[in-house]
């Protein structure tokens, strides 16, 4: 989008004093956009609260992952979010896992992303054999359950949270690879590469410079969702027992500790399951947002 | 439309022979299956390990053992599980159509809801009812599938205890079927499977429709808006027959392409929600799989499940000529 919307200086309009329009870069015209979505701004701000308050609080809250004296407490002001069994601070508990899961997360969503794009623009710029091969291999992965070979590749390791996001973020590259795909496809056809081309650009000039910064938009979008779609597969791995190992924590672990005790000690099943909520939600609202900006159909102007 | 068919099989086979090949090598270079029988106490005899090791093929390299394990699959033979007492071909099959059952009637159900929820919301944009299924929508597209399965499984023990009575049992919130029917008959039998399935299909249902109905209702907007459904309302068409016979037919192959993609993703989360019901499925075997390390269990397990996501990808694939009347596959 970058390319074809600047406006060069040849054709910018000459300076005539009182009636003037300021340009716009591509970038202020989508932040101008997403600013306008009240829903999406509400979950950017309330996402940067959680992950303050997952990292801050969590060095200033008083309790740590060791056990308490107090076991089995429902909410208090000692314990906001009570305590379990052995007498953990549900609270700090919670932080944690907070903190594991949005890692994870992010994680998933950076992996996937920048192995996505460069797997899918490859594929659709070069065509051919190389497009065939490359796809064969996305379907490779689309074919069988993320979670199973997740569950597969993670019990051959240790649960470290970096592997978790490699794995997940391997896994999801592939869907990625096949969006940029389908974006690169469209944008090879078009005038301003075969310029490029003819200028002697080099294939990893074109790539780099000129399609990829041409499919932001919906990379951007997908790697938001990824976020979502990283903590959601993260807590789902952990909850099977795939995942981040004990003593280490993660939301979707904290669910699976309160799962036989719902109904004698509610508050520890809720309180980890309203975060991964909380935090998908959000996300989505974002991407939604994005999605939006980055929408070149999008006007303001009725038709 | 067959030759089409046949040729789609034909990419997808070699496909799901790669990754067979490649998730094999994975499993069997790494983790030991025999570990639980060296950690025993008092030590199981070196003879007993050794036996054990050739039954399972470890006495192999692994090259010679993917192509045993190859020409096993060719004669029908899965290969032999790390459970002495089980076998593979029986287990994985009757695990594999207590899963179906789950997974095709949760999909039923969710194609159901996201149709109607999607085409209402279109049809009556930005009004209450809208904004409402949007909001849902949303919420059950954040909320992780264990989370909800529990949630509905506790609310099922909790309405069941609601008149006081503990023997009373108004939903199974356990199980895939009862262990043990005072009267047996095959109606009895059908309705028993019939109450453990409520809650599990229900979980995933929910899961799944919430993004298939976001999808339904931006493509009936998208048909609703265009020039055909304008001409036949102005030639003087019922409004309901524009929508059902017009607008739907179009507004549902952009569905029928991501249901089916989405197949994978179901019988993901089937393996989640059957290990809260603790239900005898597919679930658990991989887990347990999994956990003892039982490498062709495994392998039996992902070969079912690709083999399954590629038959619905082509009955999805068949189903746009239906659908959709430019496509014609001759």
């Amino acid at each position: 989008m970058t390319d074809q919307l600047e406006v060069t200086p040849a054709t910018k309009a000459p300076e005539t004093g009182g009636f003037g329009v300021r340009e716009r870069t591509q970038t202020e015209i989508v932040v101008r956009r997403f600013l306008r979505h009240k829903l999406a701004v509400g979950s950017l701000v309330l996402l940067i609260l959680i992950v303050i308050i997952a990292y801050g609080g969590a060095a200033l809250w008083k309790y740590d992952l060791h056990s308490t004296p107090d076991i089995s407490q429902p909410p208090s002001w000692e314990h906001p979010f009570g305590t379990d069994g052995p007498g953990h601070d549900w609270l700090a508990r919670v932080l944690r896992g907070l903190q594991q899961s949005i890692k994870i997360a992010l994680s998933v969503a950076l992996i996937g992303t920048v192995l996505g794009t460069i797997w899918g623009s490859i594929a659709g710029y070069f065509g051919r054999h190389v497009d065939n091969a490359l796809m064969r291999l996305a379907d490779l992965v689309i074919i069988l359950p993320g979670i199973a070979v997740a569950a597969t590749l993670a019990s051959l390791g240790e649960g470290t949270w970096w592997m978790i996001a490699v794995i997940i973020g391997g896994l999801a590259s592939a869907n990625v690879s096949r969006l940029i795909r389908g974006v690169v496809l469209s944008l090879r056809e078009q005038d301003f590469i075969e310029a490029a081309k003819a200028l002697g650009a080099s294939d990893t000039r074109i790539i780099l410079r000129h399609l990829v910064p041409n499919a932001l938009g919906p990379t951007i979008v997908s790697a938001t969702i990824l976020v979502a779609v990283g903590i959601l597969a993260e807590t789902g791995l952990s909850f099977l027992g795939f995942g981040v190992q004990s003593p280490d924590t993660s939301l979707g672990l904290l669910v699976q500790e309160a799962a036989g005790a719902v109904n004698t000690r509610p508050w520890l099943f809720y309180f980890p399951g309203l975060f991964i909520i909380l935090i998908a939600l959000t996300i989505n609202f974002i991407g939604d947002g994005l999605r939006d900006a980055f929408d070149p159909k999008q006007t303001r102007v009725r038709q | 439309m067959f030759a089409f068919a046949a040729r789609r099989l034909m990419i997808s086979i070699p496909v799901l022979l790669v990754a067979s090949f490649m998730v094999f090598v994975m499993i069997t270079t790494s983790g030991d299956p025999l570990q639980a029988l060296r950690v025993t106490n008092p030590p199981t005899p070196p003879e007993t390990i050794a036996l054990e090791a050739h039954r399972l093929h470890l006495d192999m390299p692994w090259y010679e053992r993917y192509f045993n394990w190859f020409g096993g699959l060719l004669r029908g033979d899965l290969g032999p599980s790390v459970n002495v007492r089980e076998n593979i071909n029986e287990e994985v099959w009757s695990r594999f159509f207590v899963t179906l059952r789950l997974v095709l009637l949760a999909m039923v159900l969710a194609l159901i809801m996201a149709i109607v929820s999607g085409v209402v919301s279109a049809v009556r944009q930005y009004s209450k009812v809208d904004y409402s299924m949007t909001f849902l929508g949303f919420l059950f597209l954040a909320m992780p599938s264990f989370w909800l399965a529990i949630l509905l499984k506790e609310a099922g023990i909790f309405l069941n205890q609601v008149d006081g009575d503990s023997d009373s049992r108004i939903f199974f919130t356990y199980g895939d079927r009862s262990a043990f029917l005072e009267d047996p008959t095959a109606w009895n039998r059908f309705t028993d499977v019939a109450g453990h399935m409520i809650l599990p299909t229900l979980a995933l249902a929910l899961i799944t429709f919430a993004s298939w109905s976001r999808f339904q209702r931006s493509s009936m907007l998208e048909v609703l808006g265009s020039d055909y459904i304008r001409l036949a309302r102005a030639k003087g068409l019922r409004w309901r027959k524009v929508l059902t016979k017009h607008a739907l037919r179009t507004a549902l192959i952009p569905l029928t392409t991501v249901s089916a993609l989405d197949f994978a993703g179901i019988l993901g989360g089937a393996v989640i929600t059957e290990t809260i019901f603790g239900w005898h499925g597919m679930g658990q075997y991989l887990t347990d799989s999994i956990n003892t390390r039982d490498a062709y269990a495994l392998m039996a397990w992902l070969l079912l499940a690709g083999s399954i996501v590629v038959i619905v990808n082509l009955i999805a694939d068949l189903l746009y000529g239906v659908l959709d009347p430019r496509i014609r596959h001759d």
